[in-house]
């Protein structure tokens, strides 16, 4: 029996079953469940065997409707296949679980269970998903911890191959998948024992193969579909007994024994919670608290929900049940209860128990936190005559009062387990030194231990929270540390005390650690009042290290990884010290090792460093402070976004009550503007003495935070003493007008794009430029108030002014802004400039990815409204559809428009013939004739206001719709090269007039890297782990082949005036519009700061060839084609070698880099040809 | 027919052209093609141990960057592969060039850490190279530092490294030292076996466009050659090492004037990155006739032949060579 312990996550526990039992595997990354396919790609890159020695082949899909294509062909043909996904993912995969349960064939899908996008997307997790699936008849089997995950991978592929019946195995996304725990790791011979050979060959032998061919996948009529729809009876029949055999089996081969139904309890309990999942580890650990205090209560796990066996179910519950809690972890609107209370009420009915009382509730949902004492409140609503049935637990539901209340003070406090919770910053390492630490305390200790990490919604400026579990029993409590639970709470970061209660988790007499830029002799003076008030209150003892200065003298820049780990096994005494920093730096080695031994040394230095700066701080007896934390939004902020948005920004979103929210997924817009980061060290300061008013810097900024204003001089009269200005040089507005550039101080995260973009350079000291980075502190009270008054400057009235050129252009007010995406993404500068142009008028479809999590991810979106309270209306649908989406937004404007213009005839004397004739005629190809119309349309609804005629009624609420509305699809690389390709491709044949903005970062940049077709050949990514080895695909190339598809390929960082001007045409173009649009990304593994000379590189070297492709040219006689990039004048690998998706490559394998490369180089001279055939192209006939 | 052997670190080589420390040396087959060519000994192109450290460091950063700070993308860069940010993949080339070239081979390293110098010196040598040669490229920029400091710690790197390795060490100076003469000699006090003249410092540009320091490859051409066969001529006789002439050799006239100032090997790199390797055997050929119509006999003949201490007119090499020059260009029309 093999007893080695690892630590390791849900995912990796799963992935390493399924990669040493499968041949085949085909992967798409969705969240949280991509680790698993990463994981195997990995593998099989390294040449990692499957049990049977042959490494297992990875094919990566365009989605997972694909991928599940890809199963299905692969397991027809007899190989051992599978594949990992969730949630929308798994619901893409149904056509094909239901051929692959009909053909009775052996699979496991591994699933790390989560939500639907339904009012709105989450990452996270519950069994809405699973649920979706339980009638496409496979076997549905819930694992529920770690160890867990492992051993039912194992389950499952046995028992799918001796039933033939397909298994889904599930476990709850991030708090299964993502929690690192100690598990006991099955051995490649445990494995072996595990399955039978001739099931396997048997399995091989019903591949379809020419040598014994037979017809599979018929089509039937009314005579006999039915009667073979219960030709399988017996093989569903028999899984129960079969999965119950191979959890024997198992139990015998490696000492763990599951059952379909695991119960848990009194013998003789009353009242008894039935749930899957990681809910019953709560569950089970809440009950032995309970019966050890003389309750009679019981846990009833299932294990194998589908095909659900009533006997088995019986058999388990104890005879002296009386009633019975069903908790589901999922939402079936409209159901008369969620599917397994209905199976379980069903089961008591079938199985002759219908005596006990049955009520069902609902928890968990979204990863929502379940506790013990969330089950105590359930048990003990089972102790009531009056049960509430239906009921919800873990909300407080005050509007259809479902919710059961919760004792919030009570919890499962184990005096042997240490508690610890550690506030990182995402960019300082916090999470990543933390996973080490846990994997030191469980491999190198015998404690058992648990990780589990939370992340906030924002892409960069992250607020991180670890959770670490220890002690001499294994850790089963899937749910967050407490309040005053925690021995230890760290803040690796100083600046968040000021907005973040983090001693809340600290218990009386627990030690708290802070990085503190003060002495340990001054720190006190510099905390809070609150901060002040817990530290006296529960007795904490108090250390700080000044992990900045350590970090600054040992070369660790930002990252307070190594420096805080090290303070933690100094101070926590978890290990004797020495112990402790020899099992740091062999963590460092394995860790880090690789990338080699200057980061080795760097650690090494930082540990060392380390423990000589901890000091314990005396603590005074009193609070002394003046300050107080600071407010998560302003008190001038809207009530909803104070009372709502303001309370999620400052975490206590679980206790919003259910009435506070809208009951559809409706959100106002212009909320981000309340939400201020503080991110940037340094910000931007405008020099005016040498500024040309060029609007570059205004145009590049990805976060809004940087604008420029034309204005009447006289407005000046009221600004702020340090209110920087010069006279406009703008030709339409020079006499009279004054010109701003002005900095948000608390909305820049510090990019240096506009630094790097500013054309000007100091004549004195080039270094310098008209807008240089400085210190945020001592600017940012100032320099708010600037900002403030700034932004009560009227914006020029867009009439005024033709926004064509880049600095008119940045006259416009953005209607995106300060969004939540990475610093100096290179993505939203293109989506703030289509909200500057046509924002007003603008409905947008997004796509799933990483725009809609920084344009729709709670609390606060960036999109917002201008003075009028116009703005872009923007909705997520999904990931594959968005093309399909935004046809659906055309089709109603378009419908409507029409039939407005029918009732505008109709109703023209009501209304006055010479409006209707303007209102029907109107050109709208400018603002100004926009806004004329606009005037109509007003002038007409008033004009019917007060008919009686239904027409005229229904005229008004369509109204809208003639004045010119703009319909934007913008989505990544991952939705427009794969898997929404269907759908744009046939959205672009459609002919209608929608603009598609592909924001092409080159991979999948939302969940990690992983490779897309977008990907150029010769980088490196997730799932390309050696490179990729097949070119990009020429997205614009197939959209011209249409011939009336407007198309451009652009690239701000090297020339902001081609993207506006093709944005401009793109939109103005009556037909479908395409713009494909160079996107910088944290994933190229560049300096974002220098990723406009990339950019320009990327030109420059051919690999991003910009042209605009007008279909109206050639009605012109002109050829429709006009390439504005040069020709190639830097070889590629110039270009892509300053990125390490590229660069890693040749230190991973310098050969295949360099083939990788020379082919990559091909492409490029390749591209060039081509279209330089095509734009020489006649298009004019025989003319010449 | 004259003989072209020379003796260099002690390595006996069939002629006096190398191939210098260049990219040339990072390919196999290229440097097989060098040596069919008829060259008789390669430099290694240089371990940088400062670009080994920054390769490392800046793998690490942007692996770490963004990593395990937003729940989907706990990294965006995969990490599973094993990477040659060290020695190692510089080793394991010079290894294979040794196993696939029969003319010697000699390690080129370029430290920043006093540890690195010693530590690389030691491993170029286990893995076979013929010899070292130290390419000490520092650019001191502190106003603080003395030049005597500056020596002082070049001498005792130097002196760490040859206590440290067993094969022959030549030092490849830069020529701006106050007193080459007598750091040279303090060079080969402290062990160097050879002295390689000079080091060849690219210099930044302005870009007057874009007001931005720009950095271009300016390959040497034949005047290059003045430098360092004025310095070899001067310190011939004086310091007891063997010289290599490095910088501007581009025909056999070049070679043939090194060995005259007294090196001992002319080596090479803009000519071949220039001409390609297809350039030493006409060299080769153009020396023998040169030496043939003149009757020398070999090449060891002529070493030394012009140097300082063997012309009528030392002078001619130290300050009054500056003069003429000057006052021969004024004199032109």
């Amino acid at each position: 029996m093999n007893q080695k312990t690892v630590m390791i996550d849900g995912n990796e526990a799963a992935a390493s079953v399924a990669h040493r039992l499968n041949e085949v595997i085909a992967i798409y990354p969705i969240t949280p469940s991509s680790a698993m396919g990463e994981f195997s790609d990995e593998w099989s890159a390294k040449g990692k065997k499957n049990i049977w020695g042959t490494t297992p082949l990875v094919v990566e899909m365009q989605s997972e409707g694909g991928a599940a294509g890809t199963v299905h062909g692969a397991l027809q043909t007899g190989a051992l296949t599978t594949t990992f996904t969730a949630s929308q993912g798994l619901l893409l995969m149904i056509p094909n679980m239901y051929k692959i349960a009909g053909e009775l064939t052996s699979t496991v899908f591994h699933v790390a269970a989560r939500s639907i996008a339904a009012h709105a997307l989450s990452i996270y997790g519950d069994h809405q998903d699973v649920m979706a699936v339980r009638q496409t008849g496979w076997a549905l089997l819930s694992s529920a911890n770690v160890q867990e995950a492992q051993d039912f991978a194992a389950i499952a592929q046995a028992a799918t191959l001796k039933t033939r019946v397909p298994f889904l195995h599930f476990f709850d996304g991030f708090r299964t998948s993502h929690e690192v725990n100690k598990i006991v790791q099955l051995s490649d011979e445990e494995l072996r024992l595990m399955l039978d050979d001739d099931a396997i060959r048997a399995h091989r032998a019903r591949g379809l193969s020419p040598e014994r061919p037979v017809l599979r996948g018929s089509a039937q009529n009314p005579d006999v579909y039915f009667q073979m729809r219960e030709a399988a009876n017996p093989y569903y029949l028999a899984v129960p007994a079969i999965a119950q055999e191979m959890m024997d089996k198992f139990a015998k081969i490696t000492g763990r024994q599951y059952r379909l139904f695991d119960y848990f309890g009194a013998e003789d309990a009353e009242r008894v919670v039935v749930l899957m999942g990681s809910g019953g580890e709560v569950a089970e650990e809440t009950a032995a608290h309970l019966v050890a205090q003389g309750e009679k209560v019981g846990v009833l796990r299932v294990r194998l929900y589908r095909p659900f066996s009533v006997e088995h179910f019986i058999q388990a519950l104890p005879a002296s049940v009386k009633s019975v809690a069903v908790l589901d972890r999922t939402k079936e609107p409209g159901s008369m209860g969620e599917p397994l209370y209905m199976d379980v009420v069903g089961a008591l009915s079938e199985g002759g128990r219908s005596n006990v009382k049955v009520v069902g509730g609902r928890y968990g949902l979204s990863s929502k936190e379940f506790t013990p004492a969330m089950v105590k409140a359930v048990f003990a609503e089972l102790s009531k005559p009056e049960a509430k049935n239906h009921f919800t637990v873990g909300i407080y539901d005050d509007v259809t009062h479902t919710s059961l209340d919760v004792d919030s003070s009570f919890s499962l406090a184990s005096a042997d387990r240490v508690s610890c919770v550690f506030y990182g910053l995402g960019s300082d390492g916090t999470v990543g030194a933390n996973k080490n630490s846990i994997k030191i305390i469980g491999e190198e200790t015998d404690n058992f231990a648990q990780g589990y990490f939370y992340y906030d919604s924002k892409k960069s400026g992250t607020v991180t929270i670890s959770h670490l579990r220890f002690g001499p029993q294994p850790i089963r409590a899937p749910y967050l540390i407490e309040n005053g639970q925690a021995d230890f709470v760290a803040c690796h970061q100083y600046s968040f005390l000021e907005r973040v209660d983090m001693l809340k988790y600290a218990k009386e007499g627990g030690i708290f650690l802070l990085n503190s830029p003060h002495s340990a002799d001054k720190i006190w003076d510099h905390l809070q009042r609150e901060v002040q008030q817990d530290i006296i209150d529960k007795k904490l003892k108090f250390y700080v290290i000044n992990g900045y200065e350590v970090a600054e003298k040992t070369g660790m820049g930002g990252r307070m990884n190594t420096i805080m780990q090290t303070a933690f096994f100094a101070i926590s005494g978890v290990l004797p010290k020495e112990q402790a920093i020899e099992q740091i730096k062999a963590a460092i080695k394995k860790t880090y090792g690789k990338r080699g031994e200057a980061v080795i040394q760097k650690n090494f230095e930082a540990v060392d460093a380390t423990v000589a700066n901890i000091y314990e701080v005396s603590v005074p007896a009193d609070a002394t402070s003046q300050t107080t934390r600071r407010a998560a939004v302003p008190q001038e902020a809207p009530t909803f976004v104070k009372d709502v948005l303001g309370r999620i920004i400052e975490a206590d979103g679980d206790n919003i009550p259910v009435s506070a929210f809208p009951v559809d997924g409706t959100f106002p817009l212009g909320t981000a503007q309340w939400e201020k980061r503080n991110l940037a060290l340094e910000i931007p300061v405008w020099n005016e003495d040498i500024c040309i008013q060029c609007g570059k810097c205004v145009i590049i900024c990805p976060h809004a935070v940087i604008r420029h204003k034309v204005y009447d001089e006289k407005l000046l009269a009221d600004a702020p003493e340090t209110f920087k200005h010069m006279p406009s040089k703008f030709k339409e507005f020079s006499d009279g007008y004054a010109y701003t550039v002005q900095v948000s101080p608390e909305d820049c995260t510090g990019c240096t794009l506009c630094v790097e973009i500013c054309p000007v350079k100091d004549k004195t000291a080039v270094g310098r430029k008209a807008i240089n980075m400085e210190p945020q502190p001592p600017l940012r009270e100032a320099e708010s108030k600037n900002w403030d008054f700034f932004m009560e400057i009227p914006d020029l009235d867009r009439k005024l002014f033709n926004p064509a050129t880049v600095k008119n252009s940045q006259l416009l007010r953005p209607l995106f802004e300060f969004s939540g995406a990475c610093a100096g993404c290179g993505e939203t500068p293109y989506v703030k400039l289509v909200s500057q142009l046509f924002g007003d008028r603008a409905v947008i479809a997004n796509a799933t990815g990483c725009s809609s999590i920084y344009g729709g991810n709670l609390p606060t979106t960036p999109w917002t409204v201008d003075a009028s309270g116009r703005g872009p209306a923007w909705s997520n649908s999904l990931f594959e559809d968005n093309a399909e989406f935004g046809l659906g937004m055309r089709l109603t404007i378009d419908k409507q428009n029409e039939y407005a213009k029918e009732l505008l005839v109709e109703l023209a004397d009501e209304i006055g013939k010479e409006l209707v004739h303007d209102l029907l005629l109107a050109e709208q190809s400018s603002d100004l004739a926009i806004q004329e119309q606009r005037e109509r349309v007003e002038q007409m609804k008033k004009k019917l206001e007060k008919s009686k005629d239904s027409r005229a009624k229904d005229l008004i609420s369509v109204a809208d719709t003639l004045v010119q509305k703009s319909v934007w699809i913008i989505g990544g690389d991952g939705w427009a090269y794969d898997i929404g390709y269907g759908g744009l491709d046939h959205v672009m044949a459609s002919g209608r007039n929608v603009n598609i903005l592909v924001l092409d970062t080159e991979v999948y940049s939302n969940t990690g890297g992983q490779s897309s077709k977008a990907t150029p050949r010769a980088a490196v990514a997730k799932f390309a782990m050696g490179g990729k080895a097949m070119p990009k695909k020429d997205l614009g190339l197939i959209a011209m082949s249409y011939g009336y598809v407007y198309v451009a390929k652009v690239a701000m960082g090297a020339n902001d005036q081609q993207t506006l001007k093709a944005l401009v045409e793109a939109e103005s173009y009556d037909g479908p519009s395409l713009v494909i649009a160079y996107s910088p990304c944290i994933a190229h593994g560049c300096d974002m700061a220098r990723s406009l000379d990339q950019t320009k590189l990327a030109v420059q070297s051919g690999h991003w060839p910009i042209f605009r492709y007008d279909p109206r040219l050639a009605a012109e006689g002109k050829n429709p084609l006009q390439i504005e990039a040069k020709e190639p004048s830097v070889p590629f690998s110039q270009y892509a070698y300053n990125e390490t998706r590229y660069k890693m490559l040749t230190q991973m394998n310098e050969e295949r880099a360099e083939e990788l490369m020379k082919e990559a180089q091909q492409d490029a001279k390749s591209r060039w040809a081509l279209y330089q055939q095509m734009a020489a192209m006649q298009y004019n006939g025989d003319k010449k | 027919m004259t003989e072209l052997s020379t003796e260099y670190l002690g390595l006996t080589l069939k002629n006096p052209l190398v191939a210098s420390a260049s990219p040339m040396s990072k390919k196999i087959e290229k440097a097989q093609r060098l040596e069919d060519a008829g060259v008789a000994a390669i430099v290694m192109y240089s371990l940088f141990e400062e670009q080994i450290i920054n390769e490392s460091l800046e793998l690490d950063h942007f692996l770490s960057r963004g990593a395990d700070s937003f729940a989907e993308a706990l990294t965006y860069l995969p990490d599973g592969g094993m990477y040659s940010v060290s020695p190692e993949k510089y080793l394991n080339h010079l290894a294979a060039l040794k196993k696939s070239l029969r003319i010697p081979v000699i390690g080129s390293l370029n430290g920043v850490s006093k540890g690195g110098w010693t530590q690389y010196a030691k491993r170029i040598e286990d893995v076979g190279a013929d010899a070292l040669e130290l390419n000490l490229y520092f650019l001191f920029t502190d106003p603080n530092l003395t030049a005597a400091e500056l020596e002082d710690a070049q001498v005792e790197l130097v002196a760490e490294v040859k206590s440290a390795i067993r094969i022959p060490l030549a030092v490849k100076l830069s020529p701006f030292i106050t007193s080459l003469p007598n750091f040279a000699k303090r060079i080969v006090d402290a062990g160097a076996n050879g002295l390689v003249l000079f080091n060849r410092f690219y210099q930044p540009d302005f870009d007057l466009d874009e007001l931005n320091i720009v950095h271009n490859l300016d390959l040497s051409a034949s005047a290059d050659l003045r430098l360092p066969l004025r310095w070899i001529s001067i310190l011939y006789g004086k310091v007891n090492a063997d010289f290599a002439l490095t910088s501007g050799v581009h025909s056999a006239k070049d070679a043939i004037k090194a060995m005259m100032a007294g090196a001992k090997v002319a080596m090479m790199a803009s000519n071949l990155l220039h001409n390609g390797e297809k350039v030493i055997p006409s060299m080769l050929n153009d020396m023998q006739t040169w030496m043939t119509e003149r009757e020398y006999e070999s090449v060891r003949q002529m070493q030394g032949s012009m140097s300082q201490k063997n012309v009528r007119e030392p002078a001619a090499f130290e300050r009054a060579n500056y003069m003429k020059v000057l006052s021969s260009w004024r004199d032109l029309p």
